[in-house]
C-alpha cells in the first residue's frame, strides 16, 4: 500500500494568550507518513515539536487550538478519516486503538496514586472498541503480556505504584501502555530524556525490537540529534513552528541544506572519533510573539540576504524520492550551505586508516 | 609536579543516615584539581557526583576524609581563610530556572556577593562591575539585561547570568554541576566556549560534573576524567585516553551507549555489547566485591564478586577492575596466555551501504 497512513496538510496550531490574543506555535505543516516509517521531529526547545506531536492526536491542552489544516488518517479497516471532524466519542476510540502517544517525562506521566495495573485497565477499557469486555483477569493477562515484551517482570510491576519503579522501568511500562491496543501510529515525545545513559541505550534497543515485532509507524520528538540518528528513517527539522528541512536520516546528517540544520549538527558533540571544531549558532531562538518577517531564521543566519527578510520561504524540493523520503529545505541559499566537520586535532584516539576513510566518506 | 593543587579531596566519604540505615553516597574518593585545569566527573545519576561536589564546595561536611584548598584542610581554616575560600570557590548549579532568585533583578543578583564581601564601593561601581561581568559572558549590551528579572530571560541567558554571578567573586575554582545539561545544543556550545575562555585566560580551575561524555570530551580535552560508579571512582585518567581507549568495563559500556549523530555509526553500534542488567543496584544493598559485577559483561565468577577492586595504575590511568588488573599481570608475564576483554565495538565506521 502506497497511501500514507497519516497525511497532514497546512496544519496550524495556536495558543490563546489573552481574551482576543493568541500566538501561533505551529504553522503550515505538510507531512505524509507512510507505513512502518519512523520520523524524527528535531529542534530546540520552543520550536513547536511537542505541540505538533500533541496536535497529531488532537491532544492539545485547553488553550491550544488547531486553527487550520487537515489531519487524515488511514484506519485499520482501510477507510480514511479526518481527525478534525471526529466527535469526542469517535476520537476516544481512535486514540490508542489507532494512534497512541508516549508522553514526555516518564517520571511524571503516571498517576502517582494508581497502581500500574489500573493504568492498563483504564486505558484498555476506555479506548478499546467496546466489543470486548475487559475483566480484571483479561486486563491482567494483557498487561502481563505487554510488560513481558518490554522485559519487565509482571509480577513485580503490575501491583506497584509508579514511585516504586525506577526511571527506566517507568519508561518501559509507559511504552507498554502505549502499545496496549496495538496502534498503527506511535508518537513518542522525548522518549529517553531524563534517563541515564545506559538506560537510554536499553530503551533505544527496546524500541528497535518493538518496531520489528509490531511494525508500527513511529513519530518521535526529540532534541537529541543522536537519538534521531539512531532511530529515524526520516528526519524533519523544526524551527519557530515550521518544518524547515526534511529528508532521510542520511540527508540530514551528512548533507544538511538548511543553515539551521547544519548549525545544529555542527553544535553536537560526538564522543567517538575525532574532536571536531564546534560552532554555536549566534543569537537566541525568536519569541513566538515577535516572529521575524520572512524566514524566521534570518537574524541568526550567515547567508541571509534581503530576499530572506521579505517573504515566507517554502520547502524546496532538492532530491525527489518516493514515500516521503525526498530531501526538501526551506532556504533560498541552500546551494551555498556546505556541511563539513572541521577537526581541531587529528592526533586523537583514531588510527590513521580510519581517519582516511572518514574524509573519503564526506 | 610540586605545585600544590587548588583542590584536593582525599579519602572523601559521605555517609547519609536514613531510616533504612546508613548510605555511603560517596565511598572514598581521591581527586585533585589544578589551576587552569579541568577535572570532569562523569557517571549516572545517583553515583555521588553531586555529593562529591557539594563536599568540595564546603556546603556539606564529609563524614570522613579531607577537603583541602591550596593545601589547607577546610576543617583547619580560621574565619578569614574560610571567607577567602568561600570567595574563591564558586558553584554553578544545574537548573538555570531554579538557581536565580525570581524577585531580584540581574543587577541585584550579580552584585549581592560583591557587596557582601565588600569588593565594590557604591552603586556606580557596582553597576559598572555588573556590566563588565555581563560582557564577559556575552550578554551584550549589558544595559538591556541589568534591570531584567529572571522570568524575562531565556534558559540560556539565565545560565549565563548564573555563570556571571559566580565570576563576580573572581573565583579560582568553579564547580559546575551539570551546568549545561538543561540547555539546547546550540547554546550549550557557546556557554562551554565561554567557560573555556575563563579557564585559559583567567587560569580558573574546574571541577566539572556531567553525565554527558560528549561534553566531558569537549570541555576537558586537556584535563582529566574521573568516572564514578556507586560512590567510587572506577576509572581516572587524561581525557583522550579515557574516551579513546577506555579500560574499565563500565566506562566502555558508557561510551558504547552514546547515541551518535551519525546514522551509519549508529547502525554499526546496534550490535554493541549488552549489559547483563539494566538496573543500578541500590546504595542500601551494594553487591559484594566490585559493585559493577552484576551488570558487567566481563564478569568472571570468583574474580569479581569477592573483594572490592582498588584503583590501580593501568596504561597511564587508574582503573578499579579485577579483570583489567589480572590481564595486565598476565601481559607482564609473557608466557601466560592473555585473555583480554575486547573494546566495545564502536568507533569504526562501516562501509557506506548503498543509498536507500
Amino acid at each position: 500500500m502506497t497511501d500514507p497512513i497519516l497525511s497532514v496538510r497546512d496544519l496550524s496550531i495556536a495558543y490563546k494568550t489573552g481574551r482576543k490574543e493568541s500566538v501561533t506555535a505551529v504553522s503550515g505543516i505538510d507531512l505524509d507518513l507512510y507505513e512502518r516509517q519512523s520520523l524524527a521531529l528535531v529542534g530546540e526547545s520552543g520550536c513547536g515539536k511537542t505541540t505538533l506531536g500533541l496536535g497529531l492526536l488532537r491532544l492539545l491542552p485547553g488553550l491550544g487550538e488547531i486553527t487550520s489544516g487537515s489531519l487524515t488518517y488511514r484506519l485499520k479497516d482501510g477507510s480514511t478519516a479526518d481527525l478534525l471532524k471526529m466527535k469526542p466519542e469517535q476520537l476516544r476510540r481512535f486514540r490508542w486503538a489507532e494512534a497512541a502517544m508516549v508522553f514526555q517525562g516518564a517520571m511524571n506521566a503516571f498517576n502517582p496514586v494508581i497502581k500500574i495495573v489500573d493504568h492498563f485497565a483504564d486505558t484498555l477499557r476506555d479506548h478499546s472498541d467496546g466489543k470486548r469486555k475487559w475483566t480484571k483477569a483479561a486486563v491482567e493477562a494483557r498487561a502481563g503480556e505487554l510488560l513481558e515484551t518490554v522485559r519487565l517482570d509482571p509480577d513485580r510491576v503490575l501491583q506497584s505504584y509508579p514511585h516504586e519503579l525506577s526511571g527506566g522501568m517507568k519508561q518501559r511500562a509507559l511504552i507498554a501502555l502505549a502499545i496496549a491496543l496495538d496502534p498503527q501510529v506511535l508518537v513518542l515525545d522525548e522518549p529517553t530524556t531524563a534517563l541515564d545513559l545506559l538506560t537510554q541505550r536499553s530503551i533505544v534497543q527496546q524500541l528497535h525490537e518493538l518496531r520489528k515485532k509490531f511494525g508500527f509507524t513511529m513519530v518521535f520528538i526529540t532534541h537529541d540529534l543522536g537519538l534521531a540518528a539512531e532511530l529515524a528513517d526520516r528526519v524533519a527539522t523544526m524551527y519557530a513552528g515550521r518544518i524547515i528541512e526534511t529528508g532521510s536520516a542520511r540527508d540530514i546528517f551528512y548533507e544538511p541544506k538548511h543553515p539551521y540544520t547544519a548549525g545544529l549538527i555542527n553544535a553536537v558533540m560526538p564522543v567517538k572519533g575525532l574532536r571536531p571544531q564546534l560552532e554555536s549558532i549566534p543569537g537566541y531562538p525568536p519569541s513566538l510573539k515577535a516572529m521575524p518577517s520572512g524566514c524566521a531564521f534570518h537574524p541568526r543566519c550567515a547567508f541571509a540576504t534581503d530576499a530572506c527578510k521579505n517573504e515566507r520561504i517554502d520547502l524546496d524540493l532538492l532530491t525527489e524520492r518516493p514515500l516521503g523520503m525526498s530531501h526538501t529545505a526551506a532556504c533560498l541559499h541552500h546551494d551555498q550551505v556546505r556541511f563539513e566537520r572541521k577537526c581541531t586535532d587529528t592526533s586523537a584516539a583514531r588510527p590513521a586508516s580510519i581517519v582516511e576513510s572518514e574524509t573519503a566518506d564526506v | 609536579m610540586s605545585e600544590t593543587p587548588l583542590l584536593k579531596l582525599s579519602g572523601l566519604e559521605q555517609v547519609f543516615d536514613t531510616r533504612k540505615g546508613p548510605v555511603a553516597a560517596v565511598g572514598g574518593v581521591d581527586l585533585e584539581v589544578k589551576a587552569g585545569k579541568v577535572l570532569c566527573l562523569v557517571g549516572e545519576s545517583g553515583c555521588g557526583k553531586t555529593t562529591t561536589a557539594r563536599a568540595a564546595a564546603g556546603i556539606t561536611r564529609p563524614t570522613s576524609g579531607a577537603v583541602e584548598f591550596r593545601g589547607k584542610p577546610l576543617t583547619a581554616m580560621n574565619a578569614a581563610e574560610r571567607t577567602e575560600y568561600r570567595r574563591s570557590v564558586q558553584y554553578i548549579h544545574q537548573d538555570p530556572y531554579a538557581a536565580l532568585n525570581p524577585t531580584r533583578t540581574v543587577y541585584s543578583t550579580l552584585t549581592a556577593g560583591l557587596k557582601r564581601h565588600g569588593l565594590v564601593k557604591g552603586r556606580t561601581e557596582a553597576r559598572a562591575k555588573a556590566a563588565e561581568l555581563l560582557r564577559l559572558v556575552d550578554l551584550t549590551p549589558p544595559e538591556s539585561y541589568l534591570d531584567a528579572y529572571p522570568h524575562q530571560l531565556s534558559g540560556g541567558q539565565r545560565q549565563r547570568v548564573n555563570v556571571a554571578r559566580s565570576l563576580a567573586m573572581d573565583p579560582k575554582l568553579l564547580i559546575c554541576d551539570e551546568s549545561t545539561s538543561m540547555l539546547d545544543v546550540s547554546i550549550r556550545v557557546s556557554l562551554l566556549n565561554t567557560l573555556g575562555r575563563l579557564r585559559d585566560e583567567l587560569d580558573v580551575g574546574f571541577l566539572f560534573i556531567t553525565h554527558d561524555l560528549a561534553v566531558a570530551k569537549y570541555f576537558a580535552w586537556d584535563g582529566e576524567i574521573a568516572v564514578m560508579y556507586l560512590g567510587k571512582v572506577v576509572e581516572h585518567g587524561p581525557t583522550p585516553e579515557v574516551i579513546g581507549n577506555p579500560q574499565h568495563p563500565y566506562t566502555k559500556a558508557l561510551i558504547g551507549a552514546v547515541c551518535e549523530p551519525d546514522p551509519d555509526l549508529a547502525k554499526a553500534n546496534r550490535s554493541a555489547e549488552q549489559l547483563r542488567s539494566a538496573e543500578i543496584p541500590s546504595l542500601h544493598d551494594l553487591p559484594a566485591g566490585c559493585a559493577f559485577h552484576p551488570r558487567c559483561p566481563a564478569f568472571e565468577p570468583g574474580v569479581c564478586d569477592g573483594e572490592r577492586p582498588l584503583l590501580q595504575l593501568a596504561e597511564r590511568r587508574n582503573v578499579a577492575c579485577h579483570v583489567v588488573a589480572r590481564d595486565r599481570r598476565r601481559a607482564a608475564a609473557p608466557d601466560d596466555r592473555t585473555l583480554t576483554f575486547d573494546a566495545v565495538p564502536g568507533s569504526r565506521r562501516p562501509e557506506p551501504e548503498s543509498a536507500i
